[in-house]
């Protein structure tokens, strides 16, 4: 209860807050954090994270549904496809707020995202953070994907129309 | 009808002892650990999680788990455990032409831009059973390729788009919320946005069995699957406490555009019309059935016949759910017994009134 009037507080004061860093900055982080593991997180980041008792939960980890919409044809009408297992979680760590959303029902990882987000955005924090948490983890990932990439295109194929009598 | 009855707790909860022991099976043999089926039994997760409605493979796993490996069982347990949860938010539409294409296959054109990518297919196997599976092995190496695929691989449709030959299909003026049928009734006639989310989580079995249909002859379709593509996907939120869009981790979903010959009507020039599948996880069957089944429920839309089961969507999403189908076939198995004594009564005295008529003497 009294987190959630901490949040709403929060809400009411957001217009007022400077952003700390661009959004596109931002966003850039919350997607690797959002598609890296877990245990890689925790690994990583363990040694960043402040002790618990600075870490003020506006809202515990919360599991629940996210509805994911797709198109008619892939561009036309919404419609709803189905729905996602989602884990959120918000902190407050000196005046910075956190905000972690993750596909899955792990609350450990949402709890290190919001904690991630919350550190990023500190200015002294930020560089080393991004050096010892965010680039690794993008690294990972991007190779990851690079893999299954050049698996796929591997099995690209040429089809050959026959004619008869050639 | 069936009314109540008391009484069996003991019987019942030996026959959950009964049903468990059963799940584990000898335990001599190793338990099943979920990352096991995750990994090794994908598809049967994908499945789950499709008509589950409920995208989460360690659940889809559980599930599967709990219900010793039947998929409609399994469906049930994930669609009871969704109730549970609370909605948080809905995602920004789905954007397949930015999917990280793992397979991409087209039945219309051979050169597609971008070429054709078969992926991990059973297409092209012969069906023979490896017995050498049957003994633990390593895993195969895959090839890479010198350079990654493109990152956006443009649509098959696209092209006949473009040349004025495909039906448009684009956003409504305002691009409205769809309808949810996990919040609100299907209700007839349903719009294709409601169609689809029916189609989407309907049974497998069911939507095979009414494309199959469209094909021997029971709609007016003349399909081609026109692109096929399975990949992972971003899902972006916009957070109200954030205000801006963010990626909170991929899917895997499969999408099929059937391209549909339509000779014209009294609104629309001879053109191309659309069929459309997307469903999660890898499942072109499901996925090109959806097309099939989509396209034929457009048959009122676009002026056709509407005669056949495949066309008709009271019929069609109707009895698309195995987990309403299934209770209703099955809820015979439980207690009727008031109902037959009824039924008993009145046939005994049916027959006592026939036999005595057999039995009279006749003028």
């Amino acid at each position: 209860m009294q987190s959630s009037i901490r949040l709403y507080e929060f809400f009411l004061n957001k217009t007022e807050r400077t952003q700390s860093m661009d959004i596109p900055t931002r966003q850039r982080w919350l997607g690797v954090l959002a598609n890296s593991e877990a245990a890689a997180l925790q690994t990583l980041l363990s040694p960043h994270l402040p002790p618990p008792e600075h870490v003020e939960w506006l809202r515990q980890p919360q599991t629940g549904l996210v509805m994911v919409e797709g198109r008619t044809g892939g561009a036309g009408a919404r419609f709803n496809l189905g729905e996602v297992a989602v884990t959120r979680a918000s902190c407050r760590w000196q005046d910075l707020t956190g905000h972690g959303w993750v596909r899955g029902t792990d609350p450990a990882h949402a709890a290190l995202i919001a904690q991630a987000d919350a550190l990023l955005q500190a200015p002294d924090r930020h560089p080393a953070l991004m050096a010892a948490v965010i680039e690794p983890l993008a690294d990972a990932l991007r190779a990851r994907r690079e893999l299954a990439s050049r698996q796929a295109a591997a099995s690209k194929v040429e089809f050959f129309t026959m004619v008869r009598g050639e | 009808m069936y009314v109540a009855v008391k009484g069996g707790e003991t019987a019942i909860a030996r026959s959950w002892d009964l049903l468990a022991a059963r799940r584990r099976g000898d335990e001599a043999v190793p338990e099943l650990s979920l990352a096991q089926i995750r990994q090794q039994l994908r598809l049967a997760v994908h499945r789950v999680m499709q008509e589950g409605s409920l995208y989460d493979e360690e659940l889809a796993a559980l599930a599967l788990k709990q219900a010793a490996g039947d998929a409609m069982e399994a469906v049930f347990l994930l669609r009871a455990f969704r109730t549970t949860l609370p909605r948080l938010a809905t995602s920004l539409p789905l954007d397949t032409s930015a999917m990280r294409v793992a397979r991409r296959v087209s039945g219309t054109f051979k050169d597609v831009p971008g070429g054709q990518i078969l992926g991990p297919t059973a297409d092209y196997t012969q069906r023979l059973l490896d017995f050498s599976l049957a003994e633990p092995a390593a895993t195969p190496r895959c090839e890479l390729a010198e350079a990654p695929l493109p990152e956006c691989l443009p649509s098959v449709l696209d092209l006949l788009a473009a040349e004025g030959l495909m039906e448009a299909d684009l956003p409504p003026p305002d691009d409205p919320a769809p309808a949810d049928l996990t919040r609100e009734p299907l209700l007839f006639p349903a719009d294709r946005p409601a169609r689809l989310q029916n189609l989407a989580r309907g049974d497998e079995g069911w939507l095979l069995g009414l494309a199959y249909s469209t094909q021997r002859g029971y709609a007016e379709n003349h399909p081609f699957a026109g692109e096929i593509r399975m990949g992972e996907i971003s899902v972006m939120l916009l957070p109200d406490e954030l205000g801006f869009e963010i990626d909170i981790g991929a899917i895997v979903v499969t999408e099929c555009q059937m391209i549909n010959q339509f000779a014209g009507g009294p609104h629309a020039p001879p053109q191309f019309t659309r069929g459309y599948g997307l469903v999660f996880g890898e499942s072109e069957r499901k996925a090109m059935s959806m097309a099939l089944v989509d396209r034929s429920l457009r048959a009122q839309e676009l002026g056709e016949s509407t005669g056949s089961p495949a066309q008709q969507a009271e019929f069609a999403l109707c009895h698309s759910d195995s987990v309403e189908a299934s209770g209703f076939v099955q809820h015979l198995k439980l207690p009727h017994y008031v109902d037959f004594q009824a039924e008993l009564s009145l046939i005994r005295t049916l027959r006592a009134e026939h036999d005595r008529q057999q039995d009279a003497p006749h003028d």
